[in-house]
């Protein structure tokens, strides 16, 4: 049995494809088996929701009168810098950026109550937002101030743009120190007080399809509410990490850079979250249709959490310092238990990533793609895999010595 | 028996009168101190949690009141705002008293008890949208 993705299109024109979510397709193949299972599903769609700190936006926000040049000089969005490389009315604001007045970390852990992605956030949410402009003038561009409100729905072009997004599998943190600690995945308590994890598991896009066979560069996906795209791989994509028998990797592995229409999205699934001691970071909803060509597809879709295992590092001394010590090995099982044993110790979880998320995610796509709303894609090319993949390494420090 | 887990706010000029002491000696009352402070300026901030006969935690608390404590049930101080929270779970393995739950381990689902919440704030900060809020 192997189908296309243009016949599964036709069938959704139709209203006949059968479209489940990958925590239906779990049940349906335990009761139906493979082979059957996978005559009768066409697609499977799956999740993800959460912080994904490698997030932006950029937009033009058309010509002033005199005009102004704001590449070279600088912005500022509700006080947040923005990028402004770009020539002169384009400007991108990262999810990370926060303000210059911002005390960070200076009393520990700091707050970081508002940053880049709050902006972006307040942007989708339709609010006006202050944007304040230092250039240096020239012939053609004289202006050298802006101080504007601005709205996204006079920008003329808001596009959300991340170089790194939905992560194939994550470390789950935890804390030997005898300090709490403050992490990217969240307040860790002292002494394994505590143990948090960041993936949906057995809903989770790259999770489903481990070698990337079905969605590529050019896959329409769902994204923030609204559609988008695969644009290329991920920053930090690393198909290498060792993986189960099943194919599924049991380290951070594959990642992949989206891009869509900031103003069709919504501030639901484009939201702002403040991570303290940390920063600011974007939590961004996306789903990932998975057309159904033939068994070896439905056997990837149809892993369970129980199938899928995650390292337990320490982010107190390993992770920080790049030591490639872990702790154990658990499942998303597990995970979503409630708690993990760790050296012998029963560890409280936690999740940074929303699973009810994913879930209202992969439903929605579902439902779009049965009203013949969402049709699927051909990929216009494979992202990275197999041994002839670049490898992901780490920062290669030639020091240079002052004065020379 | 009845319990009642009250917000106490202690003017200046009573931090230091014992008035819980009264509350043992002439109510007949057990107490279970679930948070104390006094702030810089040295008002003084406590949540208890008061257990004897109904009539005689009603007159206890009626005498706080009479020394000038500002008494609030406890069930208003934390708030979850469902709108802002996005389901992630960050605060369940930070609650100390399991007030912060998941309700349902298939759909991973928050759901909030404020009948255990002792008002400890630990959950206010690690939350990443923010979504608990402190009402006083």
């Amino acid at each position: 049995m192997v189908k296309t993705i243009a016949e599964i299109n036709e069938k959704i024109k139709a209203g006949k494809a059968v479209v489940v979510t990958a925590e239906e397709i779990i049940d349906i193949v335990a009761k139906k088996g493979i082979a059957a299972a996978a005559q009768e599903v066409d697609v499977v769609t799956t999740g993800t929701f959460g912080p994904m700190c490698s997030s932006g936006a950029y937009f033009n926000f058309g010509h002033t009168k005199p005009k102004i040049k704001a590449g070279g000089g600088k912005a500022l969005l509700n006080g947040i810098p923005a990028y402004t490389g770009w020539a002169a009315v384009d400007l991108y604001i990262g999810a990370t950026a926060v303000s210059e007045d911002d005390p960070c970390n200076v009393i520990h852990p700091g707050n970081f109550a508002y940053g880049g992605a709050h902006v972006i956030e307040d942007l989708v949410a339709g609010k006006d937002i202050r944007m304040q402009i230092e250039a240096y003038g020239t012939d053609c561009y004289p202006r050298k101030h802006l101080d504007s409100l601005i709205n996204i729905k006079d920008l003329n072009e808001a596009v959300l743009f991340n170089s790194r997004n939905g992560y194939q599998n994550y470390n789950v943190a935890v804390n030997l120190s005898e300090k709490t600690i403050y992490t990217y995945l969240g307040t860790l308590k002292p002494k394994l007080g505590n143990a948090n994890y960041c993936s949906a598991g057995q809903l989770s896009p790259l999770l489903n399809d481990p070698f990337y066979k079905t969605f590529g560069i050019g896959t329409r996906i769902w994204l923030g509410g609204a559609e988008g795209y695969i644009v290329w791989q991920g920053t930090q994509h690393n198909p290498h990490a060792p993986r189960t028998e099943n194919g599924v990797p049991k380290r951070p592995s594959g990642t992949i850079a989206v891009i869509g229409d900031l103003k069709a999205m919504s501030p639901k699934w484009i939201k702002g979250v403040s991570l303290s001691g940390y920063g600011t970071s974007l939590n961004v909803g996306i789903g990932i249709p998975i057309p159904i060509l033939d068994e070896e597809i439905l056997k990837f879709v149809s892993v369970k959490d129980e199938d899928i295992t995650c390292a337990v590092v320490d982010y107190s001394d390993s992770y920080p310092n790049g030591k490639p010590d872990v702790l154990g090995e658990v499942n998303y099982k597990q995970l979503k238990s409630g708690s993990i044993e760790v050296k012998g110790k029963k560890v409280p979880t936690s999740g940074l990533s929303s699973y009810k998320g994913a879930l209202e995610i992969a439903t929605d796509l579902k439902e779009k793609i049965e009203k013949g709303e969402f049709l699927l894609t051909q990929k216009v090319a494979d992202l990275p895999c197999g041994d002839k993949a670049p490898k992901f390494g780490p920062l290669k420090e030639r020091p240079v010595k002052e004065g020379k | 028996m009845t319990a009642s887990k009250i917000v106490l706010n202690f003017p200046k000029d009573k931090i230091d009168k014992p008035v819980v002491y009264r509350l043992i000696k002439d109510f007949d009352l057990s107490f279970n101190i679930m948070k104390a402070s006094i702030t810089p300026d040295q008002e003084g901030h406590m949540v208890l949690e008061l257990s004897g006969e109904a009539g005689n935690v009603d007159k206890g608390i009626k005498y706080l009141k009479e020394q000038g404590i500002s008494v609030e049930p406890l069930s208003k101080d934390i708030r979850v705002n469902w709108d802002k929270c996005s389901q992630c779970t960050a605060c369940v393995s930070i609650c100390p008293t399991g007030a912060l739950h998941i309700k349902d381990r298939a759909t991973m689902e928050v759901a909030f008890d404020s009948e255990k919440c002792i008002a400890c704030e630990l959950c206010i900060k690690p939350c990443p949208p923010r979504a608990i809020e402190v009402h006083f």
